[in-house]
């Protein structure tokens, strides 16, 4: 299919889906005015039931905790996927590191990302182990506190070097700790189950409204999602990383 | 202007759309994929706004106080992380096209496979 016939189907097919979309829009809740009703209980509901103050979290790791857990294994198994498909392959071998782009010489960071990035590793593990911790009370949590702690090991590769990345990121230390997050969260779910009642339910002791140690089960799947969102990224940055410096063809 | 944020959501997803039928480029069109999914980022949370109401995080405003629906804010981030799941093994996968097949051009690839 050439590209200019492509393009002339894509148009008419565009303009309907276009019309479909407005169409069923128009008969949406107008802008502002949206009620839902299983929303607006939680908001009520989810202070005095699980004493958390950020809902979205209480959602995430325990009212809807079950699809959560699907949706770290999603991530899970996706980072498994990446690692599969940048796998040294026999036709290939790994080199000492270094930049072989065609016709590129390999240039070191400027002196302003350097100092920008050594500044900020330290601030950024701090804040993404707030970002962790503090998920049952303000917004956050373990998604979004790993990706801050990952993004804070990124640094370390841009700021500094492969070597010192690789250095402080051993592939088995962050491989058990991805693995030891999926494996977690399922595992606090079997608590519950173990315990008589349904599988990750928030049997836990639920604390004081306000106190970090509070919600139950859920700061510690929390904990158990930042795991495996740190491990993770990390692990996906080495095999990119790896693929684009070390992995050469045989030939 | 109520209509807004329908109208913005739409425009990214068919600009979105217009970039994936169109590419040249593997790495490009994985980006193009990731525009289409923002769309879908700013309709759940238009559709949960409430007008005058707080986000629905109860630290430090009473329990009373008219929130957000926060059913919609939890399904974006399950929608951005699958995203960046999603993301991470396309681009594997155009490392890997571009390995084999030494181009990135998905008109191309389907030339050489013949």
């Amino acid at each position: 299919m050439t590209p200019a016939l492509r393009l002339r189907l894509f148009l008419p097919a565009a303009l309907l889906l276009t019309l479909l979309l407005a169409w069923a829009l128009s008969g949406a809740p107008r802008f502002g005015t949206f009620d839902g009703r299983y929303g607006q209980w939680l908001n009520h509901h989810t202070v005095p039931q699980r004493h958390v103050t950020d809902v979205v979290t209480a959602i995430n790791f325990d009212y809807r905790g079950w699809d959560t857990l699907g949706e770290e294994f999603i991530l899970f198994i996706s980072v498994i996927g990446v690692r599969l498909l940048l796998r040294t392959q026999r036709d290939e071998r790994e080199t000492r590191p270094r930049d072989q782009a065609p016709g590129r010489r390999a240039t070191s960071s400027s002196a302003s990302v350097r100092v920008l990035g050594l500044a900020l590793i330290g601030p950024l593990v701090l804040y993404g182990l707030d970002v962790v911790t503090h998920g049952q009370l303000t917004p956050g949590g373990g998604f979004q506190g790993g990706v801050v702690l990952a993004t804070a090991l990124w640094l370390v590769y841009l700021a500094g070097s492969y070597e010192t990345m690789l250095h402080v990121t051993p592939e088995t230390l962050v491989g058990w700790t991805e693995a030891a997050g999926a494996g977690g969260y399922a595992l606090i779910g079997l608590y519950g189950w173990l315990t008589g009642v349904a599988y990750l339910q928030n049997v836990l002791p639920l604390g004081q409204v306000g106190s970090v140690f509070s919600g139950g089960t859920i700061p510690l799947i929390s904990l158990a999602v930042a795991g495996a969102v740190t491990g993770g990224f990390v692990l996906l940055l080495r095999a990119f990383l790896a693929e684009a410096l070390q992995v050469r063809s045989r030939s | 202007m109520t209509w807004l944020p329908w109208a913005v959501a739409i425009w990214l997803l068919l600009w979105g759309l217009y970039g994936i039928v169109t590419s040249r480029n593997l790495v490009h069109m994985v980006i193009c994929l990731s525009v289409v999914q923002s769309s879908t980022y700013l309709f759940l949370l238009a559709i949960g706004y409430r007008t005058g109401a707080r986000a629905p995080v109860f630290a430090d405003i009473p329990a009373s106080t008219p929130a957000v629906d926060p059913v919609v804010q939890a399904l974006v981030l399950t929608d951005i992380v699958v995203e960046a799941t999603v993301m991470a093994l396309l681009l594997a996968l155009a490392v890997q096209a571009d390995k084999r097949t030494g181009t990135l051009d998905p008109d191309e690839l389907g030339i050489l496979r013949g």
